[in-house]
């Protein structure tokens, strides 16, 4: 049997409101701290204020005398883990301290007020060692990771760059760098603990219910059906809520003292730059060869980031570079630096966003040095197959996107000649930047469908919500997959007492768990039919795709922007963006055109806004807060033009989508460099393009 | 620990606490009245999560202390729903999906309410053109000035301007 053929539906397709919103737009929708839990007590950490060396005494007396305070737990008196191995999780099981912002301790009291003065009391010394936390690309202590994240091959080798690129007639040899940023969901990372009779429930803000409970049952030595992990709503997590951080064994480690009583933990914003991963900085060289018709012969990425001694993340942050264009060599390489840093993570679009920004940026210096307009620049490379896997693709339409984009802008009467377009105090220019993102898909998801009787079927698979829509998109699939109205679902996630789904990550939440649900519907109609009694249930995996094997599947997408510098104080607007996207079916326009303009946003701050500063004596961001580590606001984001192309794509999943989570975030920020350089005539090759930058 | 009785009118209903005196607004709307709608984001008044109405006057209520507004009327996103029925901006805000994960929710809508307010008093803000006007025109430019103490990490701002401006509308017309 192949998935992939296309059910034409009625649900999906529907611009459906969230099913979720009268409890959101009340406030009354359950995040991780607000479930009702009896006599909670609340958890304040303690953190290192030295990045390397030992913890070397602990004064606690004077919080310990406090009215209100129920435990002071660190390394000396924590419960031993029964699983260490993933160093940072393994919190409180030593006096060594691997970085600045790590958990060292904790104080549990009756009151959050109570916890937090208690934790300012504490006095900790330290032994305290020499310490690196400083990235370059000269550093002599690079290594090469044996694979970068998501299992890729670190290098790629394709013809002989070196020959092709010094025989080139038109050279670019440019570095870009990207810094390190924090995902900051709104929704602090939050965990509520709770021991009863050796059973762990965790109210917990996670991109995947079931992924807590694999990490955490073993950590605590317990068989996986003694955990529960409770998330039917997420405040965001952009990737940082996709792994359980050591927040969670925190607050389970000091439930665990106090057995019988919730433990309740929300980190502070300002906790929030230490603990829960990262987007790595980035040093990315790229070298562009093509010949005088303005093709690519030669291309070369070649990443520098960093990890953290405790555990390697190493981003795979070319990895879009080897299928993007057309060329007729190839050369990628990510290098690592290991530092006494926390660990970096996910952050929305994990490499793809990264190495989109580089290579995008290339792309319109390269276009220039051709000589050629950067839309028809981008087209004149377009590849035929899939040059990482030789495949061809099962749909591309980046020149669709392109040209609408275009088209829709107002491009074609553009003038490629930057700093000429002055309108009073404002320089005024256009860019544009091409968008893609693998068709994510994770194994393992299983979905249970029953009938309740009266027509209703209960729908359930622990997925979660984290913004994306999954509450109101896995509805409407479920009742195109059942043939029936979406009024009579009643769909479950968030929860590990439901079947388990794979991670809200890698854009592949539709494609994993909505395949499951098509699997699962053709089997329960198989063995119940179209009139089932009360009870009928069936529960079934999520099947092969056998068209992986024949087609390599990405979505694309192109962005055009106007940007506007101040030519006296170099402030950026940005009144307008528009993004084409093709991502074969949208499950719902509403919900769909939310995540591009989401991604858009987050990417205008990438490009001029975030930036976490460390300081290389202390170890820690320095500016670690909304007032300085700067989003985007209201006031900042202008009008944004959004559409989609018709695209059909039989191969891809059974409902023809593609993932749209974070393709909107790929590019979107070099779009807004290339329309800064081309409103100042200043190329600003390290993000965010402050005013600082600007002004000379 | 120091604790005072106070006294605080949370959406139409009456309600004596004894707090600490370290206890914010919104700390105590959320632990001790089990109000959540509320949200934390940051707890120094940058996000704008925690807006509430507090008199009439839109406010971040995680940077109050509970204890200087004994006798205070404070109105949330949960109680501007009236007997079942979303309010106008909650509505808007549905239709438009001028929201995504819902945690900054309440307070952009509680603010969103308040900020109409402001306009209509005629309280001029960094981009109003001619501060001295009687009345202030509405402009895109000036809902999303007014509403950048509102921060949405999903980015929904685009769609939360034309779900302001649909109800500011509305209202004019009436």
């Amino acid at each position: 049997m192949s998935t992939a053929t296309r059910v034409p539906g009625r649900a999906i397709g529907a611009p459906l409101d969230r099913i979720d919103g009268p409890q959101k737009v009340t406030g009354t929708a359950p995040y991780a701290y607000e479930h009702h839990v009896g006599y909670p007590l609340y958890l304040y950490p303690l953190q290192s204020d030295i990045v390397r060396g030992r913890v070397a005494q602990i004064d606690a007396s004077a919080a310990e005398a406090l009215p209100g305070v129920i435990l002071v737990i660190t390394h000396e008196n924590a419960p031993r883990l029964a699983d260490t191995s993933d160093k940072e999780l393994a919190i409180l099981q030593s006096d060594e301290v691997a970085f600045r912002g790590q958990y060292v301790g904790a104080v549990v009291a009756e009151t959050f007020e109570i916890a937090r003065h208690a934790a300012q009391i504490i006095k900790i010394s330290y032994d305290e060692k020499a310490h690196d936390v400083a990235l370059r690309a000269d550093r002599d202590d690079l290594y090469t990771p044996d694979r970068v994240s998501g299992g890729f091959p670190t290098d790629t080798e394709e013809g002989d760059f070196d020959e092709a690129f010094s025989s080139a007639a038109v050279k670019l040899d440019e570095t870009y760098a990207t810094p390190m940023e924090h995902n900051n969901p709104m929704e602090p990372h939050t965990t509520v603990a709770v021991w009863e009779g050796g059973d762990l429930t965790l109210y917990e803000s996670t991109q995947g219910p079931h992924r807590v409970k694999a990490k955490v049952a073993p950590i605590f030595g317990l068989d996986p059906s003694r955990v529960r992990v409770v998330a039917p709503y997420v405040g965001g997590g952009f990737g940082s809520k996709g792994l359980p951080h050591a927040n969670t064994i925190l607050a389970a480690l000091a439930a665990r003292k106090v057995e019988g009583r919730p433990v309740k933990f929300a980190l502070t914003r300002q906790q929030m730059f230490s603990c829960v991963g990262y987007r790595t900085p980035t040093i990315q060289r790229i070298r562009l060869g093509a010949d005088e018709d303005g093709r690519l012969t030669a291309i070369s990425h070649e990443v520098v980031e960093q990890t953290a001694k405790i555990k390697e993340f190493a981003e795979q942050t070319a990895i879009a570079t080897r299928m993007m264009y057309a060329t007729g060599s190839r050369r990628t390489t990510h290098r690592l630096a290991a530092l006494d840093v926390p660990v970096p993570s996910w952050m929305r679009a994990p490499g793809e966003c990264p190495g989109m920004y580089a290579l995008e940026a290339a792309m319109d210096e390269m276009a220039i040095k051709c000589n050629l307009d950067p839309v028809e620049f981008r087209i004149r490379n377009e590849p035929e197959i899939d040059a990482l896997t030789g495949l061809p693709y099962s749909s591309r339409n980046l020149v669709a996107c392109l040209r609408e984009g275009a088209r829709r802008f107002g491009w074609e009467d553009r003038d490629p000649i930057p700093c000429v377009w002055r309108e009073g105090r404002w320089l005024v220019g256009t860019g544009v930047a091409s968008a893609t993102y693998p068709v994510g898909r994770q194994p393992g998801s299983r979905v249970r469908i029953r009938c309740e009787g009266d027509g209703r079927y209960a729908v359930e698979i622990g997925a979660a919500d984290i913004g994306t829509g999954t509450w109101t998109a896995l509805t409407q699939i479920s009742a195109d997959a059942l043939d029936v109205g979406v009024e009579v679902i009643d769909l479950k996630i968030g929860d590990t007492n439901v079947p388990f789904a794979s991670v809200a990550g890698n854009s592949s939440g539709i494609t994993s768990w909505g395949s499951t649900i098509f699997e699962a519907a053709r089997a329960f109609r198989e063995q119940h039919g179209q009139d089932p009694s009360e009870g009928d249930e069936v529960e079934a995996g999520m099947p092969e795709n056998p068209e992986t094997d024949n087609y390599a599947m990405h979505a694309f997408g192109a962005y055009f922007v106007e940007a506007r510098v101040d030519a006296d104080t170099g402030e950026v607007r940005i009144p307008r963006m528009t993004g084409v996207f093709a991502v074969g079916n949208i499950i719902n326009p509403k919900t769909a055109r939310s995540q591009f303009i989401g991604g858009m946003t987050m990417g205008l701050g990438m490009a001029l806004h975030e930036e976490s500063l460390v300081d290389p004596r202390f170890g820690h961001v320095v500016n670690h807060d909304f007032a300085e580590y700067h989003i985007p606001t209201n006031a900042d984001v202008g009008e944004m033009d959004i559409v989609w192309i018709e695209e059909e794509d039989p191969y891809v999943n059974p409902m023809g989508s593609k993932g749209i989570g974070e393709i909107g975030i790929v590019g979107s920020s070099a779009a807004i460099a290339n329309a800064v350089y081309h409103a100042s005539g200043i190329r600003v090759r390290d993000l965010p393009i402050t005013p600082d930058k600007l002004v000379q | 620990m120091n604790e005072e009785e106070i006294m605080l009118r949370v959406d139409c209903e009456e309600h004596r606490i004894i707090v600490d005196t370290r206890t914010t607004l919104l700390d105590a709307l959320r632990e001790r009245l089990g109000n959540t709608s509320p949200k934390k984001g940051c707890d120094h008044g940058q996000c704008g999560a925690c807006t509430v109405l507090l008199d009439g006057r839109r406010a971040n209520s995680c940077l109050a202390l509970a204890v200087a507004h004994d006798g205070a009327e404070i109105v949330t996103a949960e109680a501007l729903a009236e007997n079942g029925d979303l309010h106008p901006m909650q509505r808007s805000f549905i239709e438009h999906d001028g929201y995504q994960c819902g945690y900054c929710t309440p307070g952009q809508i509680v603010s969103a309410v308040g900020m109409l307010d402001e306009v209509e008093a005629g309280w001029p803000s960094h981009v109003t053109g001619d501060v001295s006007a009687e009345k202030i025109s509405l402009s895109d430019a000036e809902i999303r000035e007014r509403m950048s103490g509102n921060l949405c990490r999903c980015g929904a701002y685009a769609n939360i301007v034309p779900a302001i401006r649909e109800v500011a509308d509305e209202r004019a017309r009436r």
